[in-house]
């Protein structure tokens, strides 16, 4: 297998999705509330250290999959353990590792109730995310892919809001139901290709009408995992109804694995359907952006508005991912991460007022700007990070995929462009209250500022907007390389396409 | 019309322009620690905005050589970078927006605590955070840095225009965040990224005539790109984007003064002008003509605003209608693409930014001496505080375009430039307008030295204003008179802009 870089010694990978799934175990054994906080924070910390070397140890020039693992799992289905990682999914994971202690901390007061159990979901959450990023046989793949549900669906059921029984299940039928075709996608392939192993089934000459089938089925599944509209009305009840820790979760990692499982999927497996669907999903993406601009500018609930919001950021990634060009791409991808950063922020901040004032509406919010500075002042960078303000990160992948999508077509980037007004309408709407509010703002005085734990929470997520926005080309670089590769064997794919059609007429 | 060449105008990496643009963002960060010491706040203002002078002062020797300061902050993608220049064009700005500073900070001094103004420490930090803002735009380098510096101003002038947080000026702070927000985001962002992808990057060239849109790219899509530049920088008060400014005027006087008179307008101003001088270029604005129609196009500003004005008793409201009209000069002037317009044009934005400062200021002192906002309520006042009055007829005779006043030397080469691109129109337009300008200046002064007070009898306890207020009106309105008979140590920088 030359697709692979075999990592020899320590298998770093397995290890990273393993290791919280073993600190999961042995908090079954342990029922102290104080020490499953620790322990998770501890394993979470850890797992976030040891991914520090996928970082250090990644060779950017090269395009195929690197700290690679391969053992034979059921070879009477030829199905095996294989796991890898290039540019497209590095910062993916890293993201995942590093958003998790956070995830921990912003749960250490909020969450009272079942906190081993809690805990102990998340964890299992880990392993399956940073499984699905990881995983190159189909068969892990959509082990890990379904396999989340269950945490997911726990965090809302159990630890949700007053809705958290419609949302959850809402959640849970949804992504049931693009999943299932996605196994049956999943199955064709394999008995097209007599194998599950991913990087063999891309660029193989399956007929026109299998690929629009596969693709299809693909793309239901991760489109409404994005969520990209009209799959998306699942995710505001989900958001609203999570905890915030949940809510970070499903914004910064797990709407990225729909995005994820279009670019590493959907571009190589079925590239002639790709070429011939891109254009309605570019302008479902448009939708998707204007359609969640203007929802969000009509929310009263500060979670349903972020949650809107990322519904027209996922259009962005969605759009980047369609146009076809190395900018569009890897702004896509930079936007993923940005969009994690970002909207991860925002829900903790969120998250941090319902501690306080124990509602999500921005009208009892309003107005905390004066007893809250400093809380006021991470909200803030936030916003403006959130609606693409120069110098933040959000503004980098937004003008990369802008950039793109004036390569690929000037009317479709002009269509996006009233979904940056709104964004900036709907963040600077919401900031505007919640700092300033209006004439008759509800007594704020018994609010108190962020503590310690709170601004180490906020702080990472702050530095990392200002890192993206301030000095991308590091992010860049590391994705460069598989980006150029595929859109590469793209073109090349369909020079081929154009010869062989020359030929039989 | 000759071009800087390069080899006249050698590039050199200077670190002060940093140390420039970061004075007033420091000064400002340590005032929002200042909350229980007012007088040491107001100290530390008035200190960076006389450091900021100095360092802006201390880069003319080296632009009087030709050179071009230059200094790379961040470069964020190859062709995009966040970096920082000096050039003739920048200084016009930088020197007037600084001096002013220094001016405003003890104007806003007297002001607010004579009105005993609540959130003076909010006030004065956005106040030095709008420079930072004003002082980032004068000294971009391109086009990217020009966008971020403008977005800075726009989201920290929010909190000054809704100061008084009553409904009047949450209303109009919410219009003046909505026009320059949406404007910028939809029209700016979209014509930024495009020039980048058709040009690949988005640096200034040094001189007027080139640009940097390659000659490739198609006509429609350079015309659409410069009607984008033009109504996204709405912060320059064109129609039909103009109604945040009136808006903004709920504001206290001395950001009406710095901000809406100077800082905030002139970011405005100086970014479409530079845009058009420096991203599309004489040649290219030649080439697809557009230069005359937007001279017209601002026409119809100036004479619209100036009818407007004419028909507004609220003193600050007349005020700035006439703001929206004479930002037009500028574009007017440089539109115009001929040597003594465009040096109309940008000499205006010094001398514009001096008078219309000095009658702000004069609003300011009228209102905490006499509680009067409303022009028909002021005749006779002038007898009554003399010296304010005095600096309020020179300045309007400024705005007007008499001699010796600042404005006069705006008006001749507006006036010369446009004989010498023979468009009797744009003469006529610039006549109409001066003599709409008598129109709405002239009664204010005449009523307030010669006519009757109300009732028929004097109102007691009207004084002049608090020496404060007092001195930074008579600084400025000199200043405006010393620019008006010798306007060469301002025109020097102009010219060099024309090479």
């Amino acid at each position: 297998m030359d697709l692979l870089v075999i990592k020899e010694g320590f298998p770093l990978l397995s290890f990273l999705i393993f290791f919280p799934l073993a600190g999961s175990l042995v908090l079954l054994f342990f029922h102290g509330e104080e020490f499953a906080r620790r322990w998770a924070l501890a394993i979470t910390s850890l797992t976030a250290l040891f991914s520090i070397p996928l970082l250090t140890g990644f060779d950017a020039a090269s395009t195929k999959y690197q700290f690679a693992e391969a053992y034979k799992w059921i070879p009477q289905f030829h199905i095996n353990y294989i796991v890898g990682m290039d540019g497209i999914s590095v910062l993916l994971v890293l993201l995942t590792t590093f958003i998790m202690p956070f995830c921990v901390l912003a749960s250490w007061k909020y969450i009272q109730k079942r906190v081993v159990q809690f805990m102990f979901c998340l964890l299992v959450m880990e392993t399956s995310m940073i499984g699905v990023f990881v995983a190159l046989d189909f068969i892990l793949f959509y082990v890990f892919w379904e396999f989340m549900l269950i945490p997911m669906y726990l965090l809302i059921a159990i630890w949700g809001g007053p809705r958290k029984a419609y949302a959850s299940i809402k959640f849970f039928l949804y992504t049931l139901a693009g999943s299932v075709l996605l196994l049956v996608a999943i199955i064709a392939l394999y008995l097209k290709s007599g194998s599950f192993f991913i990087p063999e089934m891309m660029w193989q000459p399956y007929s026109m009408t299998f690929q629009v089938l596969v693709f299809l089925a693909f793309f239901l599944a991760f489109a409404i995992k994005v969520p990209m509209f009209p799959f998306h009305t699942w995710l505001p009840a989900a958001h609203v109804e999570a905890p915030t820790a949940g809510s970070v979760i499903l914004a910064s990692i797990l709407l990225k694995m729909g995005t994820y499982g279009l670019l590493r999927f959907c571009l190589p497996i079925t590239p002639d359907a790709t070429v011939l669907l891109a254009q309605p999903i570019l302008w479902l993406s448009i939708a998707g952006i204007i359609y969640g601009g203007f929802t969000a500018l009509a929310q009263h609930d500060m979670k349903k508005l972020i949650a809107y919001s990322s519904v027209g950021h996922m259009g962005f990634v969605t759009l980047g991912i369609f146009v076809l060009n190395t900018r569009g791409v890897e702004g896509a991808i930079l936007q993923m991460i940005n969009h994690g950063v970002t909207t991860g922020g925002l829900f903790l901040c969120v998250g941090m007022i319902y501690e306080r004032t124990h509602s999500r509406e921005l009208s009892l919010a309003s107005g905390v700007g004066k007893y809250m500075p400093w809380f006021v002042t991470f909200l803030a960078f936030f916003s403006l990070s959130s609606f693409g303000f120069p110098g933040t990160n959000s503004f980098i992948g937004e003008f990369l995929v802008l950039a793109g999508t004036f390569e690929h077509n000037i009317f479709l980037a002009l269509a996006a462009i009233p979904g940056a007004v709104l964004a900036a309408a709907y963040m600077l709407r919401m900031l505007q209250k919640i700092v300033w509010g209006g004439t008759n703002n509800p007594d704020q005085s018994y609010l108190k500022d962020l503590g310690i734990r709170e601004i180490i929470v906020l702080t990472p997520f702050l530095l990392f907007v200002f890192w993206i926005g301030l000095g991308p080309q590091p992010f860049i670089d590391l994705m460069h390389g598989s980006v150029t590769h595929l859109l590469d064997q793209f073109q090349t794919w369909q020079q081929h396409g154009q010869v062989a059609s020359l030929l039989l007429k | 019309m000759h071009a800087l060449t390069p080899e006249l105008a050698p590039v050199v990496e200077n670190g002060n322009l940093l140390l420039a643009v970061i004075i007033p963002l420091f000064g400002s960060l340590v005032v929002m620690t200042m909350k229980k010491h007012p007088n040491l706040r107001e100290f530390i203002s008035s200190c960076s905005s006389v450091l900021l002078f100095i360092m802006v002062l201390t880069f003319i020797p080296a632009i009087k050589a030709g050179q071009t300061l230059h200094f790379t902050l961040f470069e964020l993608l190859p062709g995009l970078s966040i970096s920082l220049r000096a050039d003739g064009f920048s200084m016009i700005f930088a020197l007037v927006a600084s001096s002013l500073w220094i001016i405003a900070v003890y104007y806003s001094m007297g002001y607010m605590r004579a009105h005993d103004e609540p959130c003076q420490t909010r006030f004065n930090a956005c106040f030095a955070l709008a420079i930072f803002g004003a002082i980032g735009v004068a000294f971009s380098d391109n086009l990217l840095t020009l966008y971020l510096f403008y977005e800075i101003v726009s989201v920290c002038t929010y909190p000054l225009v809704a100061h008084h947080q009553d409904a009047e000026s949450y209303d109009g702070a919410r219009k003046y965040i909505i026009y320059l927000t949406t404007t910028a985001k939809f029209f700016l962002l979209p014509a930024i990224i495009l020039i980048y992808v058709l040009s690949g990057s988005l640096d200034f060239p040094h001189s007027i005539n080139a640009g940097i849109i390659p000659s490739s790219a198609k006509d429609w899509v350079v015309i659409m790109l410069y009607v984008f530049c033009i109504f996204g920088f709405a912060k320059n008060g064109v129609m039909p984007f103009h109604h945040w400014l009136p808006g903004a005027m709920v504001a206290p006087t001395p950001v009406s003064a710095l901000l809406h008179a100077v800082a905030v307008v002139k970011v405005g101003v100086f970014c479409t002008t530079r845009t058009m001088l420096y991203v599309f270029g004489v040649d290219v604005m030649d080439k697809l003509n557009l230069g005359i129609p937007t001279a017209y196009f601002v026409g119809f500003t100036i004479i619209a605003a100036s009818m407007i004005a004419l028909s507004k008793d609220n003193l600050k409201a007349r005020l700035a209608y006439s703001t929206v009209s004479q930002l037009s000069y500028i574009i007017l002037g440089v539109a115009l693409l001929t040597p003594h317009g465009i040096e109309g044009g940008l000499i205006h934005i010094v001398n514009h930014a001096f008078s219309k400062i000095t009658l702000f200021f004069c609003a300011g002192a009228i209102y905490i001496a006499a509680h009067k906002k409303y022009i028909s309520e002021m005749s006779g006042l002038g007898r009554t505080m003399p010296f304010t009055f005095g600096a309020f007829a020179v300045a309007s005779l400024s705005m007007i375009g008499a001699p010796p006043v600042a404005g006069f030397v705006s008006k001749w080469y507006l006036l010369v430039g446009s004989m010498e691109a023979s468009q009797v129109g744009i003469l006529l337009i610039l006549i109409a307008s001066t003599v709409l300008n008598v129109g709405y200046f002239a009664p204010i002064t005449y009523k307030a030295f010669f006519g009757k007070r109300p009732g028929g009898q004097a109102e007691t306890g009207i004084k002049e204003a608090p020496l404060s207020m007092l001195i930074p009106i008579l600084i400025a309105v000199t200043i405006s008179v010393i620019i008006g008979i010798y306007p060469n140590f301002m025109m020097q920088f102009v010219r060099m802009v024309i090479g």
